[in-house]
């Protein structure tokens, strides 16, 4: 523990506004919601014995994992491969590398996923274009089904995949690659015997992370899925304020949450948040 | 386990190297022998490591040419030279056990399993780290982790093994016996070794020979007493322990050497005149001075009164000045320095005419 007592103090006094925030915008009212998942429409534990045996919820949390599961390999890859340029790239590579990280954050998640649906659709850029060049002559089913979704959120998600990669890639000891070299191992050897290894706890750490923002996306799937791959954050939406079932809702709100609350234990088992940036 | 013959003999031929408006390294030529221990020895920033990072093929030259057995190794790559590496910190793979680490560079060469093996463990009998072949190279202290270093880098018999500043991270105890380590290694091996020190005491200690590197230049290069008694320069016999420089006037060829004027006495010295005359620099070792109560006039001998001492168990450090003023150091037996202190006024400094050598006046 660095610091002394004050200091400690001091920054305890300015994170205070953060986490006062945190409890009444955010913890108060979930305490709420648990309460619903034991009260609505009848008390007791009815609502988690109808998740254990209702079929769609079930279908749902598992198409959930499994995209989630999907988007983090392909998201954690691409991610991999980026940071591989930005950070070990030549200059030029690493601005570009960079601008490629940066620009995502700068447009609204709305847009992307429209934008990702005049590329994929049955009219969009990509199937005219092989249209075009006679590659196919029916249009692939790019949209509106698992596919589209895993597209659409991997593109999200790959820069936030970025920072815990590009912080463990970072404090790797050079001469520890030239050493492999200098044993007589190749390059392709280097890296993926002693460069992926090293950075294993990156690897992780953007791993749990694009998991767990998976498995709360709602806006992304819910254009991109077009109706037919529903993911748990549309499941309880479409549970509170379609069908007024809130009791449901609220029970697959509490387990999401102690499911997420428990990958995030287990992420900081294996990373310190200073990795994460 | 390896025949000497299989040792590496390297030739470096007008290599230099700069970055950017850097020149790290300058026309080096340098011959090392099949099996000879060679340290590279210089202050930091002096070119040493370069060269050494260029033997190994991390570092392209700018000049020159570089041969292995007589074959041109310029260009080829780091892991196609088979040169094992000894690096300052170790970079031993952090996530690969005692084991995986000195298996890594006969993986590399797709050695069979069995082979593999056994001579990982002879390598790990070798350098004493018996019942430590799982454990990670963070469970090991310092000694232990340069004993895998040292392991990895010989497993695979290399023509020649490089070890940049291997002893600078470990405290004085433990880096003597590493020393004695590395010596009864290279002699059971037989591998030419080249050595990266800042450390003079550790390059004389250790090496066949020595080459002394300043700004880029390699200075002189031979044996450790060579070097220590005959330094080339100014800069190497500083660098290589404490010296004393007085004054010459008038250096002309003698009898066997050379004679001179130091503070208004004849002095003369066994070495050749012939590139110095005029004025010079007279270099002579603290420890090949003594104090004399007089010199007889066929002795080389200055005046010189006694103002510090400085106590160091088997003998005494003491600072005197001359008549001229120039400082000069000697070691002596401490009751000798005892008794020059309290006389308190002059006594002689004597030395045999074969222990002063001269360097260019004012030069490096």
């Amino acid at each position: 523990m660095r610091g002394t007592l004050s200091d400690r103090m001091g920054a305890a006094l300015l994170m205070a506004p953060l986490l006062l925030f945190l409890v009444l915008a955010y913890a108060w009212p979930f305490l709420g919601v648990v309460k619903w998942s034991f009260t609505l429409p009848t008390p007791g534990l009815g609502q988690y014995h109808a998740l254990l045996t209702d079929e769609l919820v079930q279908s749902v949390f598992i198409r959930t994992l499994r995209i989630a599961a999907i988007v983090t390999i392909v998201s954690v890859t691409a991610a991999y491969a980026i940071t591989v340029v930005w950070v070990r790239g030549s200059p030029v590579q690493r601005v570009l590398a960079e601008f490629c990280i940066l620009v995502p954050f700068w447009i609204s998640v709305l847009t992307r996923a429209f934008g990702w649906v005049a590329l994929l659709s049955n009219r969009g850029l990509i199937n005219t274009w092989l249209q075009s060049i006679g590659f196919i002559s029916e249009p692939l089913t790019l949209v509106r089904n698992e596919f589209g979704v895993v597209v659409g959120m991997s593109h999200f998600l790959i820069p936030f995949a970025v920072f815990p990669l590009a912080s463990a890639m970072r404090s790797l000891d050079e001469r520890v690659l030239l050493a492999a070299r200098g044993l007589g191992s190749s390059r392709m050897r280097t890296f993926w015997t002693v460069f992926v290894p090293m950075t294993r706890s990156g690897i992780i750490g953007s791993a749990l992370i694009v998991f767990v923002f998976s498995l709360g996306f709602f806006v992304t799937p819910a254009i991109l899925g077009g109706g037919r791959s529903v993911m748990i954050a549309e499941l309880i939406y479409l549970r509170i304020f379609q069908s007024p079932d809130w009791g449901l809702g609220a029970a697959i709100s509490v387990v999401l949450v102690v499911f997420v609350a428990a990958l995030m234990a287990l992420l900081f088992r294996y990373v310190k948040p200073k990795q994460l940036v | 386990m390896q025949q000497p013959g299989r040792a590496a003999e390297i030739k470096a031929n007008g290599i230099g190297k700069s970055f950017g408006s850097f020149r790290a390294l300058d026309n080096l030529t340098l011959d090392i022998g099949r099996g000879e221990f060679l340290t590279l020895l210089g202050p930091s920033g002096s070119g040493k490591t370069t060269f050494l990072m260029i033997l190994a093929g991390f570092v392209q030259p700018s000049q020159g040419k570089l041969f292995s057995d007589g074959v041109d190794i310029t260009n080829r790559p780091a892991e196609q030279r088979a040169a094992g590496m000894v690096f300052q910190g170790y970079a031993l793979f952090p996530h690969m056990s005692v084991e995986q680490n000195i298996a890594f560079p006969l993986r590399v060469r797709k050695k069979s399993a069995s082979e593999i093996k056994n001579r990982v463990g002879e390598m790990v009998e070798r350098v004493g780290l018996k019942g430590h072949e799982k454990k990670l190279p963070a469970q090991l202290s310092g000694g232990q982790q340069q004993r895998v270093a040292l392991a990895r880098a010989l497993v695979f018999e290399p023509g020649v093994l490089l070890l940049d500043e291997p002893f600078s991270a470990l405290d004085k105890s433990l880096r003597g016996q590493m020393q004695a380590e590395m010596k009864r290694l290279h002699q059971e091996t037989g591998t030419t070794f080249v050595f990266v020190t800042h450390d003079q005491s550790e390059a004389l200690a250790l090496s066949s020979r020595v080459a002394i590197f300043n700004h880029g230049k390699l200075l002189q290069v031979g044996r450790p007493d060579e070097v220590y008694d005959r330094p080339a320069n100014r800069f190497v016999a500083e660098f290589l322990g404490e010296i004393n420089m007085l004054p010459v006037k008038g250096v002309r060829p003698a009898d066997n050497g050379a004679t001179g004027l130091c503070e208004d006495r004849a002095v003369n010295m066994r070495c050749k005149a012939e590139a110095i005359k005029g004025d010079a620099i007279l270099a002579i070792r603290p420890e090949d001075m003594s104090i004399a109560p007089e010199a007889s006039i066929s002795e080389n001998g200055i005046a010189a009164t006694a103002v510090a001492s400085t106590y160091l168990g088997a003998a005494t450090k003491l600072d005197l000045t001359t008549r001229q003023g120039a400082r000069v150091t000697v070691s002596v037996p401490n009751e000798v320095a005892a008794a020059a202190l309290s006389k308190g006024n002059s006594v002689w400094l004597t030395w045999p005419a074969e222990k002063g050598f001269l360097l260019p006046d004012g030069g490096q």
